[in-house]
């Protein structure tokens, strides 16, 4: 593989993952957010099967497709590409998910408050596997608000991970929902030695 | 992958007519590893005699692409796609490089750009 290209010809290339569970609005937000139409592909993942189909045991590969959602945000006055991966909705295969989780720089984990255990899997995932990320709930017409309080109590989420009201249709509150991400992650980071 | 006039009546909802992993000869390997997010440029005009697979995919990537929007493009597979992008990395007509690893993630420098940068997005 070649690596010693000169730098200004390849942009610094990070992403994001927004993940939650089946119907919160992960696409939608992906979409409101991209600078380009949401792009979708197929991608193939190997996995230790889980749950009742594993016999006295024994481990079993399993391969499946899986429909993958992106945006990208470009940051051109700092050469850096934001990309947006929406995790799979169906829960069963987006926490099989390694190559999409090496190397994010974090998660937002949408949550729709009239389905909270939808999200569950999500937050005790990132939590288990130590990617940082915030929760973000997706303010639905009809659904009755709730404050931050009461859905950090309902998900039994650590103080310290921030939580966020959206509409994942809006742009600017998209975008500012990546922006608290980002000042969660800031403040994790040692401040520079003067 | 041009569609002639006269057949047009296979639209878009028949799916592919060519069986994905054909276009791979059946591989399901890529001869280089690549990521989601590699990176990929084309080194210079495209070779001569390029298959329309791997031409298409060499198209694409004029600019610094990544191996997930080639697959976009392409409507292919991100494992079909990683094989025809391996092969031209291969046959030099692509660079590559892989996307920073996690440790370089807690750059702050990194992260206060970003944040500037989602301000005025």
């Amino acid at each position: 593989m070649v690596y010693n290209e000169p730098d200004e010809v390849f942009p610094t290339q990070v992403k994001i993952l927004i993940a939650g569970g089946f119907g919160v609005g992960k696409t939608t937000f992906v979409g409101a957010a991209s600078e380009i139409e949401p792009l979708n592909t197929e991608e193939l993942i190997t996995a230790a099967s889980v749950g009742i189909d594993n016999l006295g045991g024994v481990e079993q590969k399993t391969t499946t497709t899986v429909a993958l959602d992106f945006g990208r945000i470009t940051i051109e006055q700092h050469g850096i590409v934001l990309y947006l991966f929406g995790t799979p909705g169906q829960q069963r295969f987006w926490f099989m998910w390694d190559e999409l989780c090496a190397g994010a720089l974090g998660a937002v984990v949408l949550a729709d408050t009239r389905r909270l255990e939808a999200c569950f899997e999500a937050v005790d995932f990132f939590e288990n596997r130590g990617t940082p990320f915030i929760v973000a709930v997706n303010e639905f017409d009809g659904a009755f608000r709730y404050t931050a309080e009461e859905v950090r109590a309902a998900l039994e989420l650590d103080p310290r991970v921030p939580i966020v009201l959206c509409d994942a249709r809006d742009r600017g509150s998209a975008t500012s929902v990546l922006r608290a991400l980002i000042r969660h992650l800031l403040a994790a980071v040692p401040a520079p030695s003067a | 992958m041009t569609v002639g006039d006269d057949e047009l009546w296979l639209d878009d909802d028949a799916g592919p007519l060519v069986r994905p992993y054909t276009v791979t000869s059946g591989r399901t390997r890529p001869a280089v590893d690549l990521d989601l997010l590699s990176l990929v440029v084309a080194t210079g005009p495209p070779p001569a005699s390029l298959d329309p697979e791997h031409a298409a995919a060499l198209d694409l990537c004029r600019t610094p692409t990544s191996v997930a929007e080639v697959a976009a493009h392409l409507r292919l597979p991100v494992a079909v796609a990683k094989v025809l992008l391996a092969d031209l990395v291969h046959w030099r007509a692509l660079t590559t490089r892989a996307p920073r690893p996690t440790a370089d993630l807690t750059d702050r420098d990194l992260l206060e750009k970003l944040l500037d940068g989602l301000q005025r997005a």
